[in-house]
């Protein structure tokens, strides 16, 4: 069951979007969630909703695995739809002569909200699916690397995520490990009410704990057996490198974000 | 040969006053260039100190230790020695530091400052050399324990190193991965000509080494080729330790008043003798 687990939540297929510049698709998801907010009407949403499911018939994910990426995020949906159509009270009212208080103002706000919130969820998701966890801290890295300027040490940190990256299944097996010699010894961890639950976990986290910490130290030794230095000095065998086919994707964004900037001026907006 | 690794009158405590206990004694150990050393010991027995010795991970209280001639002390040549001495640990979960195999091959070269081309072809002859080159792709937790140790040797021999330290490497292997792992370390030494340092507790993996040093509280208590360490049984258990079982069972069968070689280490070899014993005595 455990050797089922994959890290992050990469979806693995052979397309034009996966073999993108991670250093790009960085920069497109942030672009593209900045043109998200600039939208002020259901035509430019529509452009921008329109350009997330090209990307995804690209990507060659099929959209079922995006609805369950999406399902967590439905009561936030539903927050903010509820908040919005009945704290919205210009516009005309739906119902004149009950006491629902419910305009078409209000209605369409609450419905562009939640179309905003779904376009910008598939959009990272799309980011997330088609990216090697570690290909991504490499990409952050490199895209932070200004910042060395300011002697922030961006080497230590892309380190810190990817060795978080790589011990999240190892201590997932140490858990239940944990727990299966901990149910040996007669220890209830199901039932009972929830702060007694919740102290059953204590004899889980204090072995858990211990041991990550004698890892992280074996860790610590075997990285420098093997000349670990930090970021001083430290080549990639894989070397990110931009081409032809990477400016693709800038140019159909940039026509997107024109389309957005006309329609946002000779439009009416909804909000 | 010369001398490859050269521990001159070493004293070791983990603690810097004075009072605290000596993990080591006034140890001497000589490693020559291309041999195939076992150090064996009980628990705490001071033999994994003398593994963080050999890199400059730790460094000793008194005395002197030379890697190829440098002085470990000299922290200009910190990681010349490193790069020249590797080390593989115990747990393999705990020295593999990548999410896919290739890359964490990649890390001790990546260290090193070498050109990515040449990563390329170091990590990809590495994963060849352990037969685990099928695996590149693959993340180190879908592995056995044998192969996540096969990727951790692939790892230190990217480095080029002249010597690699096995610290109990086997210790927490199922038998086939423990046969995995040694068949490795023997083809290194034997065709690479990698000078390698295997510390066990495991008898009959140190029946394959060209020289046995047997440790006792910091000290060395025996020290030759197995045949000449094994034939010490009284000794060996009164430190903790076993002896292989073919040595064992002619030891007893000597006793008995059959007439068998002290020396035998291997149950082929044993099976072989005795038949011959039984012969003469027909």
């Amino acid at each position: 069951m455990l050797s089922d687990i994959t890290i992050g939540q990469y979806y693995k297929a052979d397309s034009f979007v996966h073999r993108l510049d991670p250093r790009i698709k960085i920069i497109l998801t942030i672009w593209f969630i900045v043109i998200i907010f600039l939208c002020k009407n259901f035509l430019s949403l529509a452009l921008m909703l329109s350009l997330v499911v090209f990307s995804i018939l690209a990507s060659k994910v099929p959209f079922k695995t995006f609805f369950k990426s999406l399902k967590p995020i439905i009561p936030v949906i539903l927050f903010t739809t509820i908040l919005n159509i009945f704290y919205i009270k210009d516009g005309n009212l739906l119902f004149p002569d009950t006491f629902i208080k419910i305009t078409d103002l209000g209605l369409a706000t609450a419905f562009f909200m939640s179309v905003r919130i779904i376009t910008l969820i598939m959009c990272s998701s799309l980011l997330t699916y088609t990216t090697v966890p570690t290909m991504l801290t490499d990409a952050i890295e490199k895209l932070l690397s200004p910042l060395k300027v300011f002697h922030i040490e961006v080497h230590t940190f892309a380190m810190m995520m990817t060795l978080a990256l790589r011990f999240i299944p190892t201590l997932i097996e140490e858990i239940e490990r944990i727990t299966n010699a901990q149910k040996a010894r007669g220890a209830d961890l199901e039932n009972g009410k929830l702060m007694q639950r919740v102290k059953a976990m204590i004899p889980i986290l204090i072995p858990l704990f211990v041991s990550a910490f004698m890892r992280a130290s074996e860790l610590a030794f075997a990285m420098s057996c093997r000349c670990y230095r930090g970021g001083n000095g430290r080549t990639k065998m894989k070397q990110m490198k931009l081409s032809l086919k990477d400016i693709v994707p800038l140019l159909i964004f940039a026509v997107f974000t024109v389309g957005v900037v006309l329609v946002n001026k000779y439009f009416n907006p909804i909000i | 040969m010369e001398n490859y690794i050269d521990f001159q009158n070493v004293s070791f405590t983990y603690q810097s006053d004075n009072q605290s206990p000596k993990v080591l004694k006034d140890f001497n150990l000589q490693v020559k260039k291309g041999e195939f050393l076992a150090i064996l010991g009980h628990n705490g027995c001071g033999k994994s100190t003398v593994a963080k010795l050999c890199n400059a991970i730790e460094l000793p209280t008194n005395g002197k230790i030379y890697v190829d001639g440098i002085d470990t002390c000299d922290e200009d040549k910190l990681y010349d020695i490193r790069q020249r001495v590797g080390v593989v640990l115990q747990n393999p979960d705990n020295q593999i530091v990548a999410t896919i195999v290739e890359d964490d091959v990649a890390f001790g070269p990546e260290n090193l400052g070498v050109e990515p081309s040449e990563i390329r072809r170091r990590v990809d002859e590495a994963l060849k050399c352990v037969s685990m080159y099928d695996f590149r792709f693959f993340e180190p937790h879908k592995l056995s324990g044998g192969q996540k140790q096969r990727v951790a040797i692939a790892g230190i021999i990217a480095m080029k190193p002249e010597c690699i330290v096995f610290d109990e490497s086997t210790a927490m292997l199922d038998p086939r991965g423990r046969a995995e792992v040694m068949s490795e370390v023997l083809k290194l030494n034997k065709e690479l000509g990698i000078t390698v340092i295997f510390i066990t507790h495991y008898m009959d993996e140190a029946v394959n080494a060209d020289r046995v040093v047997v440790m006792d509280e910091g000290k060395i208590i025996l020290n030759g080729t197995p045949k000449e360490v094994f034939v010490n049984i009284e000794l060996l258990k009164k430190v903790g330790l076993d002896v292989p079982e073919a040595t064992e069972l002619s030891q007893m069968l000597i006793n008995e008043g059959i007439e068998l070689p002290e020396d035998i280490l291997e149950i082929e070899e044993l099976t072989n003798k005795l038949i011959e014993a039984l012969e003469d005595k027909n």
